[in-house]
C-alpha cells in the first residue's frame, strides 16, 4: 500500500477497482494456503519454491500466486488450488517439494504456456485432491467465503471482493436504529456459544447514552479445546472482522474497539495488526471515517493463557489489567463493562457474519437455518473422522450429513460412537441422534449446546468415563477459584470419577457425582462452574454402563 | 536510558495506553522467555502499579513463566484431537526419554518439557511444538528423532 499518498481521499471503489483489473491480468492464480495448519507442515518452503519455478519460467506475468488463509480440509495439508482461466480448478493434497515441482513443471507451466490443460501424470496423480468431494459440495460458505480465496494481508484485495461496501452503505445510506434492526431481523445469534440476539444486544447497547466513551469488544478468546474457527477466521479474512466491528460500533455509538486475542494465536495476532494499520493508512480508522462524522479506533489486546477469560466479565477484568476473574451479572458490560463504561461484547464469527447481512440483507441471511437458528455456523471438525478441517455449513444441516458425509465418516475399521459438541462446556450426541439438526435449540433438548463451534468425532475404542475425566479436567484446571462452587465442586467431582476410574467407585458415588453437579450448575458464579459438569452429566445420560461396569457394586 | 531494562523498556511503551499491564508482560516474556522478579519490580516502578499486582496477574495466567525454561522449549497439545488421537502416549515418551515431568527442564537446561491447550492445528492431531516448530501426527517412535534433531540444532551453535 506504499503507493498510496496519505493526502489523497480514499475511495474504495477505486482501489477495488484497481486491484481487479490487476488480478484479470493473470492467466493463472494458484492459492497457497498459509494459516496455522498448513504452515505447519510446511507451506513456507512450498510457496518459496512455487515462486522461484515462476520466476524461473519467466511467467511472473501470468501467473499469480496468493498465500491465503484456510481452505478447510486441515488434514490433508499443505493445499495449493490453481485455477487457470478456461480451465478445471484443482486442488492438491498433502503436497511435499518434490511433489510441487512435478505438479509446477509438468502441469501448471505447460497448462498455462499452451492454453490447454496438461493430463495429470502418475507422478502428480496420488496429490490430486477433487473438488468434487461432499467435503466441498455440501458446504455454504458466507464467513469462509474469503477465505482460501485471498491474500488476507492486502487490504485492496479485500475491496476487490466487496469489502468495506457494508461499512458504505451503513454510514452513508442507514441509521444506526436502521443498522440494530437489520441485524435484528436477520435472525443472527451469538456464536461463541451463548446463542443471544446479536440485534437485541446492539439495541440494549445502542440504549445506554455514550457520556465520554463507548466500547465494542471483540471476544477471540478462543479457548475450547479442539476448536479454531475464530483463530481461521482471523487469519484468512481479519477485515470482514474489523469491518463488522466497525458497522457495530456505528450502530451502538461506540467510540472505540478493542480485540482480545489468544496469545497463542500469533499469526492471528499479526494479521490483525497488520489489517488494522492497513486501514488507518487507507483512513478507515480514525477521524471522520468515508468523510462522515463517524470516529472509530481499534486496538488489540492478549490474553494469557487463561480459559475463563472467554467469560466476558472476566475478559473486561483481564483487557483491564487484573486477574481473569468473573463478576456477577447484572449489571451487564452494555451497562458497566470495560473500565466502567457500556462495553458490547460480540464473538469473531458473529461480526464476520455482519458485513455480508448488510450487503445481501437480513432476509438473505434468514434463509438459511431453521426457525430460531438461521445462518450458517463454522465448526472444527476434529477427532476420529476422515476428512478432519474446517467447515461452513446452514444451521439446521444434519450431524449426519456433517460427519458422514462432509466428514467422510470415522476412518475405516472403527464405528462411530457419538459427537461431542461445546467443549468442556458441552455434551455427547449419540449415534442414535444423527439426525438431528444443529440448531441452538435442538442441541440443547439433549444436553449439548451449540458452543462455539468445535464438532469432535469419537470412535467406539473410546471410554466415555475417561473422556468426560478428560473435559472435567480441564475445566477444573482453569477455574478462577473465584467462587466455591465450581473451585471446590470441580475438584470433588474430579476425584469421584478417578475413584470410578481406579475400580474402587459404588453407586453412591453417582448419586454423589449428581449432587455435586446440580449444585455447580446451580450456584456457580459464571458460565465455566454452571457448565463444567456438562461432559459427566451427558455421558452419565447416554452411557451409564460405562460407568456402572466400573463400579465395585455396579455389574449386575 | 542507554542500558535500560526490559522491565522500564516495556514500561515506557506502554505505560502511557490503557489496559496494558499483560501486553508489558507479554514484551518482556517475548525478549527474554520469561518474567523475573527484577523485571517486575522495574516494570511495577516505571508504570505505577503496585508488585502484588503484577505478581498476582503473573501466577494468574498460565502463559507466564517465572523461571528460565530450557533452550527448546517442547509443548505437547492437550486438546481434545490431541487426546483421542493418543498424545498422552507422545507425552509418556518424552517423559522417558528426558527424565522430567511435564513443566520442567533437563538438567543440562537443554529442553523444557510443557503441556498447552489446543494449539490449533487439530487437523493434524496429535500435534507437539518444539521453539515454534510444529511436528503433527506424532507417535511415541518420532520422539527420539526429534530430540536428537534438536541436539543437534542447539550443538551447532
Amino acid at each position: 500500500m506504499a503507493d498510496i499518498d496519505l493526502e489523497k481521499r480514499f475511495d474504495i471503489h477505486e482501489i477495488a477497482k484497481n486491484k481487479l483489473a490487476e488480478i484479470e491480468k493473470f492467466d493463472c492464480n494458484i492459492y497457497c494456503c498459509h494459516s496455522t495448519g498448513c504452515k505447519s507442515s510446511g507451506s513456507d518452503d512450498i510457496l518459496d519454491l512455487i515462486k522461484s519455478i515462476v520466476a524461473e519460467h519467466n511467467l511472473g506475468e501470468r501467473i499469480r500466486i496468493v498465500a491465503t488463509g484456510c481452505m478447510g480440509l486441515c488434514a490433508q495439508g499443505p493445499l495449493i488450488r490453481v485455477e487457470i482461466k478456461g480451465q478445471k480448478d484443482r486442488l492438491f493434497k498433502r503436497i511435499d517439494l518434490a511433489a510441487v515441482k512435478n505438479i509446477m513443471e509438468k502441469f501448471v507451466i505447460p497448462s498455462v504456456e499452451s492454453g490447454k490443460e496438461k493430463a495429470v501424470d502418475s507422478s502428480i496423480e496420488p496429490y490430486v485432491l477433487s473438488l468434487d468431494l461432499p467435503f466441498f459440495k455440501k458446504q455454504e460458505k458466507v464467513v469462509l467465503k474469503n477465505a482460501g480465496h485471498m491474500d488476507p494481508e492486502d487490504i485492496s484485495e479485500y475491496m476487490a471482493r466487496g469489502g468495506y461496501l457494508a461499512l458504505e452503505k451503513a454510514l452513508k445510506t442507514m441509521t444506526p436504529a436502521q443498522v440494530v434492526d437489520e441485524i435484528k431481523r436477520s435472525g443472527l445469534r451469538g456464536r461463541g456459544g451463548g446463542g443471544f440476539s446479536t440485534g437485541m444486544k446492539w439495541e440494549l447497547a445502542a440504549k445506554v447514552p455514550t457520556i465520554d466513551e463507548k466500547f465494542i469488544i471483540c471476544n477471540g478468546d478462543e479457548g475450547d479445546p479442539g476448536a479454531y474457527m475464530d483463530r481461521s477466521i482471523l487469519e484468512g479474512d481479519p477485515h470482514a472482522v474489523i469491518e463488522g466491528m466497525m458497522i457495530a460500533a456505528y450502530a451502538i455509538g461506540a467510540t472505540e474497539g478493542w480485540f482480545y486475542v489468544r496469545a497463542e494465536y500469533p499469526l492471528a495476532v499479526e494479521r490483525l495488526e497488520k489489517a488494522i494499520k492497513a486501514c488507518k493508512k487507507n483512513r478507515l480508522l480514525g477521524n471522520n471515517i468515508m468523510g462522515t462524522d463517524f470516529n472509530f479506533n481499534i486496538d488489540i489486546r492478549l490474553g494469557a493463557g487463561a480459559f475463563v477469560c472467554g467469560e466476558e466479565t472476566a475478559l473486561i477484568h483481564s483487557i483491564e489489567g487484573a486477574r481473569g476473574t468473573p463478576r456477577p451479572r447484572p449489571p451487564y458490560p452494555t451497562n458497566k463493562g470495560l473500565w466502567g463504561k457500556p462495553s458490547c461484547v460480540n464473538n469473531v464469527e458473529t461480526l464476520a457474519n455482519v458485513s455480508k447481512i448488510l450487503l445481501k440483507g437480513a432476509d438473505w441471511f434468514a434463509s438459511f437455518g431453521t426457525e430460531t437458528s438461521k445462518g450458517t455456523k463454522v465448526f472444527a471438525l476434529t477427532g476420529q473422522v476422515e476428512h478432519s478441517g474446517l467447515i461452513e455449513v446452514p444451521m439446521g444441516t444434519t450431524i449426519n450429513e456433517i460427519v458422514n458425509e462432509i466428514g467422510g465418516g470415522v476412518p475405516a475399521g472403527k464405528k462411530l460412537k457419538a459427537v461431542q459438541s461445546g467443549g468442556p462446556s458441552g455434551g455427547l450426541i449419540p449415534v442414535e441422534y444423527m439426525n438431528m439438526p444443529v440448531c441452538y435449540e435442538e442441541l440443547k433438548k439433549i444436553g449439548s449446546i451449540m458452543g462455539s463451534g468445535g464438532l469432535i468425532v469419537i470412535d467406539d475404542s473410546s471410554d466415555m468415563v475417561s473422556l468426560a475425566k478428560f473435559y472435567l479436567d480441564f475445566t477444573v484446571d482453569e477455574s478462577c477459584g473465584k467462587c466455591a462452587p465450581c473451585r471446590i465442586g470441580g475438584r470433588q467431582m474430579l476425584a469421584l470419577l478417578d475413584k470410578i476410574n481406579r475400580g474402587k467407585g459404588k453407586k453412591k458415588d453417582l448419586e454423589l457425582l449428581k449432587r455435586i453437579a446440580f449444585a455447580m450448575q446451580k450456584a456457580s458464579l459464571c458460565g465455566l462452574g454452571q457448565t463444567a459438569p456438562n461432559p459427566v452429566l451427558s455421558t452419565l445420560k447416554f452411557y451409564e454402563s460405562e460407568y456402572t461396569n466400573k463400579l465395585v457394586d455396579g455389574k449386575e | 536510558m542507554a542500558d535500560a531494562s526490559l522491565g522500564s523498556q516495556a514500561a515506557a511503551k506502554w505505560r502511557k495506553k490503557r489496559g496494558s499491564l499483560i501486553m508489558a508482560l507479554h514484551e518482556i516474556q517475548d525478549v527474554k522467555g520469561y518474567v523475573d522478579w527484577s523485571d517486575a519490580v522495574e516494570l511495577a516502578e516505571n508504570m505505577d502499579v503496585p508488585l502484588a499486582r503484577i505478581y498476582e496477574v503473573l501466577t494468574f495466567y498460565n502463559f507466564f513463566k517465572l523461571k528460565a525454561p530450557g533452550k527448546a522449549v517442547i509443548s505437547v497439545c492437550t486438546g481434545t484431537a490431541c487426546y483421542l488421537k493418543g498424545n498422552d502416549k507422545v507425552l509418556e515418551k518424552f517423559k522417558s526419554e528426558l527424565g522430567i515431568d511435564e513443566g520442567e527442564s533437563t538438567a543440562d537446561g537443554m529442553f523444557h518439557l510443557q503441556c498447552v491447550r489446543c494449539v490449533g492445528c487439530c487437523g493434524l492431531a496429535p500435534v507437539c511444538v518444539v521453539n515454534g516448530k510444529t511436528y503433527g501426527r506424532m507417535t511415541p517412535e518420532n520422539v527420539p528423532v526429534i530430540l536428537n534433531e534438536w541436539r543437534e540444532v542447539f550443538k551447532e551453535n
